[in-house]
């Protein structure tokens, strides 16, 4: 297979790594202030305690990756995203700073500071992340230099704000889930409330998104003509999709929040159909995109980084479910607890 | 200088990655001695051992959570701030920087969920290994972060190739390339560097307990351990150090010379133990040097030159005074941390550490120092290296973001320096308050 070809997928599977992960625990520190009383926020925090900043790899390994395989991509989005990326920045710092610090101290007013923090941090990051992704689907004002020509606020478009939205209700739903598998009896009974406004949320942004990304850019199914196959894409995310009230109507939160993983795990492969063989859109020029050829790495590297994927990415999955396995079941507060 | 794109990132630069390297080191060589300690445990059998052990993580798992969220905002930089760098070295830089993520943050990430949550959840053995597991995690990433640096002093393995006029670094020889003339070395010297941060530490709070008479049977055990470990590392740095050396002097002889203040190619090179390099008189003012040693530590040899700065065009020059001063302080750091650790050695040796009070209150404020020698280094390292941002091939001048205006780098930097100096404040507060604590409520 053609290497570009192959990093692009690779990418594309860092990404869903980072969004099926990630997504849950931003999801949590939304659903945050949800909590009634300290206890039930301690769970909150004890559900990801172990497990989000090794979520938050997949999305430092996925920008080592951008940068390795196609360093003009990645000079150019993160010089043209700047504001937008230092934002994300601190909200990640502010996220992992009010995990640590929140309940190292007794005092009420210095918790609250902190649950405060921690929601603002998470929603701020899924927001963001969204809003990337529909300027990146409506393409941005790129020069033939490959330089950024916009302003900041140029980027804050409605469409765009509107993926930040549909992301926002897809990773509040998925942490639902995710907290439905690690809390029981009567908080466990009004998460699953939460879990169908979310998913009532979702289902509507997704509705309007997808009307409105197809009846404004049409180009987006480009690919589908010369690959039939990505229509089996779009069947598997509405099964997925449709599993998710299915799975919860049965009171099966872990079929659910697979469910939902898959959904995501869709959306970024549909993402990717829209936009291959591009990595940025030019708004300006369609002949000044980013694209595999243009912004690659050369090819003995993209061979190099195959070899060094071949070799960790099983090793990183092994890891992986062993931690998974490891801080499987139900939360109980206790001495190591936050 | 005024307050330009590349300044301004430069500033940035330099303050958050003086933040971030707060916590590697400490993760580096706290994370090694929660080896010995865990290890320690398992061996003898001895509870105080594990007590230790679980004083500790605690404390590495706060430093940790802010290494990564602040790491995160230096592997962005490349991008937001320097993309004129990152298109040029990113075929070569940009796989160190994916090996670091895939090699070392899962390894360490993964394994440090089971060091600090699983110590009811997995088996003794088996919290052993992940303790093993996340030392050696934090080390693999400091090897992909060291080659990649080390490339930017001394390129290797490398072809520059232009595509459509616009020249770029690509890989000929992986190899080569990790193993450029400097990688290993500064490695060495970087690893060492931490253990004495994490030997420092752990003496520092020991020395603190014993001093206060609390936990005293436990403290005596960990201040043991932390100075002989310290006093290995401090006794090896200088060795590394003078290793590395004659490899500045042979790959990038204008740092060596802004290191010493040797403006003039000089036979009989004298080492400047301390001075005031004036750039208007060309000299090193008010010098307190050893005549003839630098040839001899650089050549082997008393009467051998040693290339100094007016072998290099003024714009190829390095800031003098900076370099000097960054590198001496370091090693003046060093060298005093090492004359304290051998003397708490001996005390130990002779069964009296615990008894000079005078000593054990040196040793709770030599953490300080340690962490300043790291990071002083690091700086002269990249100061040195100056006006180069790959020494040689592209000017840090080149190098920043075209698309970004200097008004937005303002915005970050100052939000940057106020929100670092928050969070700075309150790790040390929340540190400070779990260690006056002590082990009692693990």
């Amino acid at each position: 297979m053609d290497l570009r070809v192959l990093w692009f997928m690779l990418l594309g599977v860092l990404l869903t790594g980072y969004a099926v992960l990630d997504g849950f625990d931003l999801g949590v520190g939304i659903l945050h202030l949800g909590a009634r009383d300290d206890r039930e926020r301690r769970i909150f925090l004890d559900s990801i305690g172990p497990l989000w900043d090794g979520n938050e790899v997949w999305l430092v390994t996925f920008g080592g990756a951008l940068f390795a395989a196609f360093p003009e991509a990645y000079a150019t989005a993160f010089s043209a995203f700047y504001l937008a990326f230092i934002l994300l920045l601190f909200a990640l710092i502010l996220r992992a700073a009010s995990i640590e610090f929140r309940s190292k101290r007794d005092s009420a007013a210095w918790r609250a500071f902190w649950d405060a923090a921690f929601f603002c941090a998470s929603l701020v990051a899924a927001l963001l992340f969204g809003v990337a992704v529909g300027d990146s689907m409506l393409g941005i004002p790129i020069a033939a230099d490959h330089e950024f020509t916009g302003t900041f606020l140029g980027l804050l478009r409605p469409y765009a704000l509107l993926v930040g939205a549909l992301n926002v209700s897809l990773f509040t739903l998925h942490g639902s889930l995710y907290l439905q598998l690690k809390t029981e009896g009567g908080l466990q009974q009004r998460i699953s409330r939460w879990s169908w406004r979310a998913l009532g949320a979702f289902l509507a942004l997704y509705l309007v998104t997808t009307v409105v990304t197809l009846a404004r850019m049409p180009q987006a199914l480009a690919n589908f003509g010369r690959m039939p196959w990505l229509w089996g894409v779009v069947a598997a995310s509405v099964l997925a999709l449709a599993s998710i009230p299915y799975s919860l109507y049965l009171r099966r939160p872990g079929w659910a929040f697979l469910s939902s993983a898959a959904t995501i795990a869709c959306l970024i492969a549909l993402f990717g159909a829209a936009l291959y063989p591009n990595l940025i859109v030019s708004s300006l020029n369609p002949a000044w995109s980013l694209t595999t050829a243009s912004a690659s790495s050369s090819e003995k590297t993209l061979g190099i980084m195959a070899v060094i994927a071949a070799l960790g990415m099983p090793l990183v999955l092994s890891y992986t479910a062993v931690i998974y396995w490891v801080f499987r079941g139900k939360v109980k507060l206790g001495r190591l607890s936050y | 200088m005024g307050l330009d794109v590349v300044t301004l990132s430069r500033l940035q630069f330099a303050l958050t990655i003086m933040f971030h390297y707060l916590f590697p080191p400490l993760a580096i060589g706290l994370g090694a001695l929660l080896v010995f300690m865990e290890g320690a445990f398992h061996l003898t059998g001895d509870k105080d051992w594990e007590h230790l052990a679980r004083f500790w993580t605690k404390i590495f798992a706060i430093n940790f959570a802010l290494g990564v969220a602040s790491g995160i905002v230096m592997e962005f930089q490349f991008g937001t701030n320097w993309s004129s760098y990152a298109r040029f070295v990113g075929d070569v830089f940009g796989s160190a920087l994916a090996a670091e993520g895939i090699f070392a943050f899962f390894l360490e990430s993964a394994f440090l969920a089971v060091l600090v949550f699983g110590w009811d959840r997995v088996s003794p053995r088996m919290h052993l290994l992940s303790t093993v597991l996340v030392a050696l995690g934090s080390a693999f990433s400091a090897v992909w972060i060291v080659v990649a640096n080390s490339w930017q002093q001394t390129p290797a393995g490398y072809a520059l190739v232009s595509h459509d006029g616009v020249l770029r670094a690509e890989i000929t020889d992986f190899w080569a390339m990790i193993f450029n003339p400097s990688s290993v070395q500064r490695l060495v010297h970087t690893l060492l560097g931490a253990y004495l941060v994490g030997g420092a530490l752990v003496a520092s709070v020991s020395a603190y307990h014993v001093l206060k008479g609390r936990h005293a049977a436990l403290m005596r055990k960990s201040l043991g351990l932390a100075v002989l470990f310290a006093v290995a590392a401090a006794l090896a740095l200088p060795l590394s150090g003078d290793l590395q050396a004659r490899i500045v002097a042979r790959t990038q002889p204008a740092k060596l010379a802004a290191f010493e203040g040797l403006y003039r190619t000089t036979a009989r090179a004298p080492l400047s133990l301390a001075g005031l390099p004036d750039d208007a008189r060309q000299e090193l003012r008010f010098a307190v040097a050893v005549p003839g040693l630098l040839s001899l530590l650089v050549h082997h040899r008393l009467d051998a030159p040693v290339i100094g700065l007016d072998a290099f065009k003024p714009e190829d020059r390095p800031p003098v005074l900076p370099s000097f001063l960054l590198y001496h302080a370091m090693v003046g750091a060093g060298m005093a941390l090492a004359a304290l650790f051998v003397l708490a050695a001996w005390r130990l040796h002779q069964g009296r550490l615990h008894e000079d009070r005078l000593l054990l209150w040196a040793l709770v404020w030599s953490v300080a120092p340690a962490i300043a020698a790291g990071e002083m280094g690091w700086c002269a390292a990249e100061v040195g290296r100056q006006p180069w941002i790959v020494y040689g091939l592209l000017r840090t001048s080149q190098a920043a973001s075209r698309a970004v205006p200097a008004a937005h780098i303002l915005v970050s930097l100052a939000l940057f320096a106020l929100v670092y100096a928050l969070l700075g404040a309150l790790w040390l507060r929340i540190l400070d308050e779990k260690i006056r604590r002590g082990p009692e409520e693990a």
